[in-house]
């Protein structure tokens, strides 16, 4: 299978967002690979938005992402946690009282 | 550098967990008894990963087989707004094919290697593919009965316990839709047309019924890898459950098609509250899966030379983007 075996080396991956109307944020859609930017952006629009599912794609190159380690379990995210007093519903005083 | 999706985790064999390991193990355990999501860049057993890569690259090659027997028909579609549709549906399984190889890759194993396996015939795909597409006909059986039990299939796997997964599915599931409409509305005007396009029909539905049934795969005693599938929470359905619920979906559908579902058997059982049905050939299943159905060599020909023929087109992106970064690259050295 020389034939089909060669020419594998593969193109880049890239990861590919999408805003789906304006006014909204691009979200992450899924990836593809392509051998350059140009090429991965016009992959992106066949393959994420036949059905008018975007206003405007973006492609970065999966391995630009930097991304936050799972094994870490919360750690990362630990100084959010403990803090309901960032959040209104910590203040219940104000019961009953309008508009605020 | 952690990217979302490129990663190659090691695998921890579930043998012998150390401390960490099984701490990772009892994580993921919460997980799952939460039904919560897996992600690609989680800890999780062997078993798992291996069972998810093989499901979601094989469900990937049916995608891409899965072409075949349709595109053959695109030259021939009796009207111009038929060839619109089919070559838009043609497209979408190309689509389907490129959302699972991405969501299977998350896994580890890249998109070169899965389709190799799928080129030197190591890897399954539905079998249902290897069976011909004869009359225009058939493309209205396909859409009606394959997509429809494809969908049957897919819904439940939106959510699949691998995050990547279920969205690849839940983007599949939105698109399948029209598949199975434009199916049935090829069927419902051959049925509605002269008596010999009526039986071209029901011809079309006589050969894909019972396939169409066994894409379900086969029945729950004969399916020992099922379980631990369900106790991940891939699989929420077993294969008769699902089986039975798309037989219940297809008698009324058939009725407003006025043609009728090749199964003496098939009757309304008022205590099950569903329609009892008859027993499926197993052993032609068993056959087609193992490479002797009608058209097993020539799809794999077709995918092998559609692959070797490609390769121009694959060289010549890359060398372009070679030499477009090696130009911009004196530039700025410049
Ligand atoms: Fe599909
Ligand atoms: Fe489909």
């Amino acid at each position: 299978m020389s034939d089909t075996t060669q020419n594998t080396r593969e193109w880049p991956l890239w990861e590919v967002f999408v805003r789906s109307s304006r006014g909204l944020s691009h979200v992450h859609a899924g990836s593809l690979h392509a051998p350059d930017a140009t090429m991965a952006l016009r992959n992106a629009r066949d393959l994420y938005t036949r059905r008018n599912e975007g206003t405007s794609v973006w492609v970065v190159p999966s391995d630009a992402i930097l991304s936050s380690d799972p094994d870490h379990k919360g750690g990362f995210f630990e100084s959010a946690q403990g803090k309901s007093f960032r959040h209104a519903t910590y203040y219940t005083k104000s019961e009953g009282v309008k508009h605020l | 550098m952690n990217a979302p999706q490129a990663d190659h985790l090691k695998a921890v064999s579930d043998a012998a967990l150390g401390e960490d390991e099984q701490a990772a193990q009892n994580y993921f355990d919460q997980l799952i008894s939460e039904d919560s999501r897996v992600e690609p860049r989680d800890w999780m057993p062997e078993g798992y990963r291996k069972t998810l890569t093989r499901q979601v690259s094989q469900h990937a090659h049916s995608e891409i087989i899965g072409m075949q027997p349709e595109a053959n028909w695109i030259t021939r579609a009796p009207s111009l707004k038929r060839k619109a549709i089919l070559m838009a549906k043609v497209q979408d399984e190309a689509g389907h094919g490129l959302y699972l190889y991405s969501a299977a890759e998350t896994l580890g194993t890249p998109r070169d290697v899965l389709n190799q396996q799928l080129l030197d015939g190591k890897a399954k795909y539905s079998s249902i593919f290897n069976y011909p597409a004869r009359t225009w006909a058939d493309i209205g059986a396909i859409g009606w009965l394959v997509d429809g039990a494809a969908i049957c299939n897919q819904v439940p796997l939106c959510r699949a316990s691998y995050g990547p997964y279920g969205r690849a599915m839940v983007r599949i599931c939105k698109e399948e839709s029209f598949h199975q409409r434009q199916g049935w509305e090829i069927l419902y005007e051959l049925s509605h047309g002269t008596p010999e396009q009526k039986q071209m029909a029901q011809d079309a539905v006589n050969r894909f019924y019972g396939p169409a049934l066994q894409m379900f795969g086969p029945p729950d005693e004969d399916s020992p890898n099922s379980k631990q599938s369900m106790a991940w929470n891939i699989k929420r359905f077993s294969n008769d459950e699902l089986r039975q619920r798309f037989v219940d979906m297809m008698v009324p559908q058939a009725e407003a098609l006025g043609l009728t579902l090749p199964d003496p058997d098939l009757k309304w059982n008022e205590e099950r509250g569903h329609y009892d049905y008859g027993k499926l050939d197993w052993n032609e299943f068993k056959s087609v899966i193992s490479g002797h159905g009608p058209c097993n060599v020539q799809r794999m020909q077709r995918r092998r030379a559609a692959h070797s023929e490609g390769a121009w087109v694959r060289e010549a992106a890359a060398e372009y983007a070679r030499k477009m970064e090696a130009h911009n690259a004196e530039l700025i050295g410049a």
